[in-house]
């Protein structure tokens, strides 16, 4: 493999109505080919009907350092969840 | 028309794409990298799996004990019939990516030919085959790019490539007495009459991957017939090997 081929990230879409999710990564020149990469390593068995590539450069992702000031607040915070709801039937993939 | 006739024709499809699809496979695990690895060998099964339809149809018509398998695995060098571009050896990387270049952009428009042909399974097959040429084109005219107008040495190979599989490109458009007559009757595809806007595609692309279209000073013919290159038989000890050593062996 040539050193500078980029990293990508990919998001499939399973179905339509679902939001696109994190399958994996791949190398390649650029982002169109990398697209035609994911369809041939990740859609093989009919797993997508939209794919979106990203350089994984350009994702911006928190630190392990952050997990004190980021997550640990919510833990006291029982009101903020949703829990006494009943989800009707119809409502389907939340 | 006589079936015989259809079965013969659907023979020399389906010896087109196991070669082609044989020799595609030859790069599972040597592919330059990962990705065009899994990419070449998605090709490869397309192929494969359209050289089970074509043998199923001949058997299918053959009526006999013959089954896809027989074709593929029990006829020896002179009873295939494929075009000779298809049993050269894998080569280099430029010259299979040429190679499935030039054959890619003729595939898609002889499927899109053979989807309206007047036998009814031909053109199912061809339906199938022609979502899968496009992206075999959309692929392989990707890597004519990339290596021609791409280092100095991808340029070469590719140049050399090219000049190298030139002369096997006149058969393509050539029809026998068996084509020409099916051809007449609205089941075979007339590939002479793709000649002109296949010329025109391959000089574009070329020209755009900084290649020059060869002179065509020489050519060679006679896969239709039998008659190949020495390079068929190796393949076919190579493909064959399994049902010769043991016959009717299943897994």
């Amino acid at each position: 493999m040539s050193e500078h081929m980029k990293l990508f990230e990919v998001f499939l879409r399973s179905k339509r109505g679902l939001d696109h999710k994190h399958v994996g990564s791949l190398h390649a020149e650029d982002p169109q080919q990398a697209l035609e990469y994911a369809r041939d390593i990740y859609t093989r068995r009919s797993e997508g009907v939209s794919i979106w590539v990203v350089n994984s450069t350009d994702i911006v992702a928190s630190q392990e350092d952050d997990c004190e000031s980021f997550y640990d607040p919510q833990d006291d915070k029982p009101y903020r969840h949703a829990t006494h709801y009943q989800l009707p039937e119809a409502v389907n993939n939340m | 028309m006589s079936k015989e006739m259809i079965k013969q024709y659907a023979i020399r499809l389906g010896d087109d794409a196991v070669v082609q699809g044989h020799r595609l496979s030859e790069w599972c695990s040597n592919g330059p990298f990962l990705e065009e690895d899994l990419a070449l060998t998605n090709v490869a099964l397309d192929f494969i799996g359209r050289a089970r339809m074509f043998y199923s149809y001949a058997a299918e018509i053959d009526g006999g004990d013959f089954t896809e398998d027989s074709y593929a695995y029990q006829r020896d060098c002179r009873e295939f019939t494929n075009l000779l571009i298809h049993e050269l050896p894998t080569g280099d990387f430029a010259f299979s990516m040429a190679r499935q270049y030039l054959m890619d952009e003729f595939g898609l428009a002889f499927m899109e030919c053979l989807e309206s042909s007047s036998d009814e399974t031909l053109s199912a097959i061809a339906a199938k085959a022609v979502k899968e040429s496009r992206y075999h084109l959309r692929r392989s005219r990707d890597w004519m790019l990339r290596l021609g107008d791409g280092t100095e040495e991808s340029h070469n190979r590719l140049q050399k490539a090219v000049d190298d599989l030139w002369g096997y490109t006149a058969e393509i458009f050539e029809l026998d007495e068996l084509e020409q007559g099916l051809a007449n009757e609205g089941i075979a595809v007339d590939t002479t009459a793709l000649k002109s806007n296949w010329e025109t595609a391959v000089a574009a692309v070329l020209g755009e991957a900084t290649i020059d279209v060869p002179q065509g000073d020489w050519s060679i013919r006679g896969g239709r017939q039998g008659m190949h290159t020495e390079h068929l038989g190796h393949m076919l000890s190579n493909l064959q090997f399994m049902q010769r050593a043991y016959p009717g062996q299943e897994w």
